[in-house]
């Protein structure tokens, strides 16, 4: 279909600014196993020091960058699945505030002045322009998504009895998850960390703020995930040369994942003081309740898959699997879905080892941790983001994409280096190999007396690896940027794949409309959540002064 | 309504993660392995210090700020059953013992516990696993259990 100058652009810088930050994202991510690995024993290299490297790794490849591309990619999908193009301005004012955002605090962190990693736990304190630039991030992204929800309401009530199309489902479910948990994530920077950055109060409630960020932490992943599960399950059959198996499967999870996205932050917090072990074996077992909808989604996709093959003349138990367009160019997305899907496999596991309550005292905050979420986040998350980007940038600027040959290749290398990548951390982790943690200088450094000899093994797999994925990244920028630089030989425009269904489906009522969902979902969080904020206030004995990362006394702050 | 195979795998799937979930009560109930307890604060928690209960009962209250741990290094006799107690005085700190599956949080205003018995000789190595500043790599303690014989 074709789409206005207006909302191309948008979605196009949307795609663009990210996607330039994302080379220094990537850039730091060769340096933290360069300098993990104990190649340098240095705590800086050309002026950016080892932690503020990973800040700015993790906030522009975990933040930044899947914020802006989940908001380009629903303005996309809005407007080809629902044929309305989002509102002008809400689309600019979304789009204003989430590069302002941006901005302050790539500045914040680019100085020096934020280096406290993307979880930003207080009491360590960043300048106020880092806290205040990523809530500028978060709520651009929600003026898009109310913009959305007045469209689809509009739309639903046109088309009562028509089922609402996959994607926009899984593009509202998405987006509401991201607004509830983002609400306590701004309660914690706005009403807690700016005043307190800014010397206005004096101490605030560790475990509160600690609470509030994994409210929003965990939910997280989910926004994340989901862009790549509309592509699954709307675009990946139809690019194998099949048809969706059951898109009433996918509806189902879509809000099952409503439901259970956030009332399980808690299970990052095994380790810590204050909160209750009833409400932390609460949330791990719901932990489960939520990989329900991952093992619904690996069937679903995997027949499609196989019934794709088998229209391709794919016979056998698994031989089938051969007859899938793997390296062709036309169809260059499935590379890139398929590659983040066979990752996805090793990243679910590793998560339920994660969220499995005392199994996780051997991994917490080890090396383990990272390893595994390279395999999900920088797994399908990744991959599909890659892709997508590519696509839609190709479509619509009307111009071919530069060396598509390598670009059939790019997802291939990228898993190739994520599995050895991530090999190598959590055989460390399992070795009490600490994540966030600048090894070269003690742990990877012959000369000091710290010296662990047995993580030399895995730390070089993670240089391995990571050497393999910075090389699959440059190539995806050469790519990228090419495409751009083309001439354009097509009119602009969006045409994704869609997937038709295997069988007829029924639009069945229930799957269908979001307000009873809304209502349990509210009520899980709540029963849920009551007893953790409640003991986070009432078990921390006392609030605590802001720190500088690279001072051990507090910072006073001066009396009026 | 809805196709037989995915029924299956619906079940499957449900039964697998009953599978987990036993054995992870498995592990609470017969193996004894929990998570991190929750004391409520106090402010006698921020003195670092080790108490001998009884002939193989300790507690050792550390007190971890940037950078490191007090008691830095401890000793203890094989056979022993340690309290282990953290708190933090500064920013957020982590505690992990190699090979022990012991790992907590310093939180400052809030208390760590967990129970730990030491049935081998050897230097077992803590180290902090949350980033606490630019000093975090230094972060480290140990636990010396009957090595050399003391």
């Amino acid at each position: 279909m074709n789409v206005s100058r207006y909302l191309k652009n948008i979605i196009l810088i949307e795609l663009f600014v990210p996607v330039l930050l994302l080379t220094i994202g990537i850039y730091h991510g060769l340096m933290q196993v360069i300098y993990r690995a104990g190649v340098i024993h240095q705590a800086s290299v050309a002026k950016l020091d080892y932690y503020q490297g990973l800040t700015l790794h993790g906030v522009i490849n975990a933040i930044v960058l899947t914020t802006f591309f989940a908001v380009a990619f629903g303005h996309a999908t809005i407007a080809f699945f629902l044929k309305r193009e989002p509102g002008r301005k809400a689309s600019l004012l979304s789009l204003l505030l989430m590069v302002t955002g941006t901005l302050m605090a790539a500045a914040a962190m680019l100085s020096g002045k934020a280096s406290v990693l993307y979880t930003f736990y207080p009491p360590l304190k960043a300048h106020p322009a880092f806290y205040i630039g990523t809530a500028m991030l978060i709520v651009g992204s929600w003026v898009a998504y109310w913009d959305w929800s007045v469209i689809y309401v509009r739309w639903k009530r046109e088309h009562k009895e028509e089922n609402t199309p996959l994607a926009v489902i899984g593009t509202l479910v998405n987006f509401t998850i991201w607004f509830v948990c983002t609400l306590a994530v701004a309660y914690e920077v706005l009403v807690l960390l700016v005043p307190w950055s800014l010397g206005w109060t004096t101490g605030i409630n560790v475990m509160l703020a600690r609470t509030l960020f994994w409210f929003f932490g965990h939910a997280l992943v989910y926004f994340w995930l989901l862009p790549a599960y509309i592509m699954f399950y709307t675009m990946l059959p139809k690019l194998a040369g099949g048809k969706l198996y059951s898109g009433t499967a996918g509806r189902i999870a879509f809000f099952l994942f409503l439901l259970f996205s956030i009332p399980i932050g808690v299970h990052h917090q095994f380790g810590e003081p204050s909160i209750g072990r009833g409400v932390k074996l609460t949330q791990s077992l719901l932990t489960f309740a939520v990989a329900i909808p991952s093992f619904i989604t690996a069937f679903t996709i995997a027949a499609s898959l196989e019934h794709a093959a088998w229209l391709r003349g794919g016979r056998g138990l698994y031989s089938w699997i051969w007859k899938l367009p793997f390296f062709r160019k036309d169809v260059f997305l499935f590379g890139y879905l398929i590659n983040g899907l066979i990752l996805f496999i090793f990243g679910g596991l590793t998560g339920l080892v994660n969220a499995s309550y005392s199994l996780n005292n051997t991994v917490h905050n080890t090396s383990f941790i990272p390893g595994h979420f390279h395999l999900t986040v920088a797994g399908p998350v990744f991959l599909a983001i890659l892709g997508m980007s590519i696509f839609l940038v190709s479509q619509l600027t009307g111009k071919k994409i530069y060396l598509p040959a390598i670009n059939t290749i790019i997802p291939y290398l990228w898993t190739v280096g994520v599995l050895i990548f991530s090999t190598g951390l959590m055989w460390g982790g399992l070795m009490g190999e600490p994540r966030r943690t600048n090894m070269g200088l003690t742990y990877l450094n012959p000369a000091s007396e710290l010296y662990h000899s047995y993580w030399v093994i895995s730390s070089m797999l993670g240089l391995a690896g990571g050497g393999i994925m910075f090389a699959a990244g440059f190539l995806y920028f050469i790519v990228f940027f090419g495409t751009f630089l083309r001439k354009r030989s097509a009119a602009p425009m969006i045409d994704f794949p869609v997937s038709e269904s295997l069988h007829e489906e029924k639009r069945i009522p229930l799957f269908d409309t979001f307000r009873p969902w809304l209502v349990v979902m509210g009520f899980i969080i709540f029963m849920a959540y009551l007893p953790a904020i409640s003991d986070a206030l009432n078990n921390t004995g006392k609030k605590a002064p802001p720190y500088l990362p690279t001072d051990p006394t507090p910072i006073v702050t001066k009396k009026p | 309504m809805i196709d037989k195979y995915e029924r299956n795998v619906i079940i499957v799937a449900l039964l697998l993660s009953a599978l987990f979930i036993f054995s992870l009560f498995y592990a609470m109930g017969a193996r004894k392995a929990d998570v991190t307890e929750c004391l409520p604060y106090d402010k006698s928690y921020e003195t670092a210090r080790v108490n001998q209960i009884d002939k193989s009962t300790y507690q050792i209250f550390y007190v971890a700020r940037m950078w490191s741990f007090e008691p830095a290094i401890t000793y203890i006799p094989v056979g022993s059953e340690v309290d282990l107690f953290l708190t933090s005085q500064d920013v957020v700190h982590g505690f992990d013992i190699y090979n022990k599956n012991v790992n907590l949080m310093g939180v400052p205003g809030g208390v760590s516990k967990t129970t730990v018995r030491f049935d081998q000789p050897g230097v077992y190595k803590v180290v902090c696993h949350e980033f606490c500043g630019t000093g975090h790599q230094n972060m480290q303690a140990e636990i010396i259990v009957n090595y050399p014989k003391k």
